[in-house]
């Protein structure tokens, strides 16, 4: 983890400074004794942590959370206990501690830094993974077959069955096409009627009421059909 | 001391450079505060009673914060009640840092 402190105190500084030595993963890139530096340093450099002083003249350590754009993190200091209210209105304050700050409390704040950053990139490792997955297993003759979304061209439902068809082969699959609708890319994919989902980047042409879908002629519903013209890129 | 024990930990030189720096930088606040107090700047005074408070409480003048951080607030409405008791603690400091 990459931090700066700003704190106008020499004696904060070092000691702040001392503390992040001392602890493992925790890489002081600079420090400041004014907060119009940093915020000059914050734009041409990657951060993930600030030890923030409070009580600076000029410009205060409330003013220059103000100023950030960014979703940092941010560790108050000060030797005001009685800020902590106004401190913790800010989003991005993840602790207060008050000067002089022992090893012990320092510790304590980093592991606070930490675990709150390691929930963040679970979420989002999350939410990549849903959001990238360009693979779906589908259940085939009691075997879980991986098919590659983007080379799904139709979906037609049959009956308890649906039929995906792709560049190289067609599965048959117990499920319906409300299941397999949430699951697939909804900028690529479109329902065009109750029994089929087309893979909109596989059109060739469209008529009234059809879509030919590679060489499929593949029917619209009268309601989908200006939904799925919303969708195309038309001239 | 017990403070600057604890952060310094078995670092000797950490803990002899962060007492050269307490010693440079309280000298250079002490004589900030006397000057903001000549000229009655007393919002001035109390950002200077603000600074001091950090090295006060890193030496481990526990009675003395109190006193500081009350002097602090008040000493930014014009209230000098506190003031000679700040020197003779600042003078404490002086002769703890000195001697």
């Amino acid at each position: 983890m990459k931090c700066i402190i700003v704190d106008d105190d020499e004696t904060a500084r070092l000691i702040l400074k001392q503390h992040c030595l001392n602890t493992s993963n925790l890489q002081v890139l600079s420090e400041f004794s004014s907060a119009i530096d940093a915020i000059k340093y914050l734009n041409s450099n990657d951060v993930d942590l600030i030890f923030l002083d409070i009580h600076m003249p000029s410009f205060s350590g409330f003013d220059f959370i103000k100023t950030l754009n960014k979703s940092l993190k941010i560790v108050l200091t000060t030797s005001d206990k009685n800020l902590a209210l106004e401190a913790f209105e800010f989003k991005n304050v993840i602790d207060y501690l008050v000067k002089p700050i022992t090893k012990q409390r320092f510790e304590k704040s980093f592991e606070k830094v930490v675990s709150l950053s390691k929930t963040e990139d679970s979420t989002n490792t999350k939410e990549n993974l849903n959001k990238k997955s360009d693979y779906l297993y589908v259940s085939v003759d009691r075997r879980l077959v991986n098919v590659h979304i983007p080379s799904i061209y139709l979906i037609e439902a049959k009956g308890d069955y649906i039929n995906i068809k792709t560049d190289g082969k067609n599965y048959i699959v117990h499920s319906t096409l409300k299941k397999i609708e949430d699951k697939l890319p909804e900028e690529l994919f479109f329902k065009v009627h109750r029994s089929f989902i087309i893979n909109t980047s596989e059109i060739v042409d469209i008529e009234d009421n059809s879509v030919v879908v590679r060489k499929e002629v593949v029917p619209v519903s009268r309601s989908n059909k200006g939904i799925l013209m919303d969708k195309l890129n038309l001239l | 001391m017990q403070v600057i024990e604890e952060i310094s930990g078995n670092d000797e030189d950490f803990k002899k450079n962060l007492l050269e720096i307490i010693k440079k930088e309280f000298s250079k606040e002490f004589e900030n505060y006397n000057h903001s107090y000549l000229k009655k700047d007393f919002e001035e005074a109390s950002e200077c009673v603000h600074k001091l408070k950090h090295k006060i409480s890193l030496l481990g003048f526990k009675e003395e914060l109190q006193k500081a951080a009350l002097f602090e607030k008040e000493v930014k409405k014009g209230n000098l009640e506190l003031h000679e008791n700040f020197i003779d603690t600042l003078n404490k400091i002086n002769v703890y840092l000195y001697d």
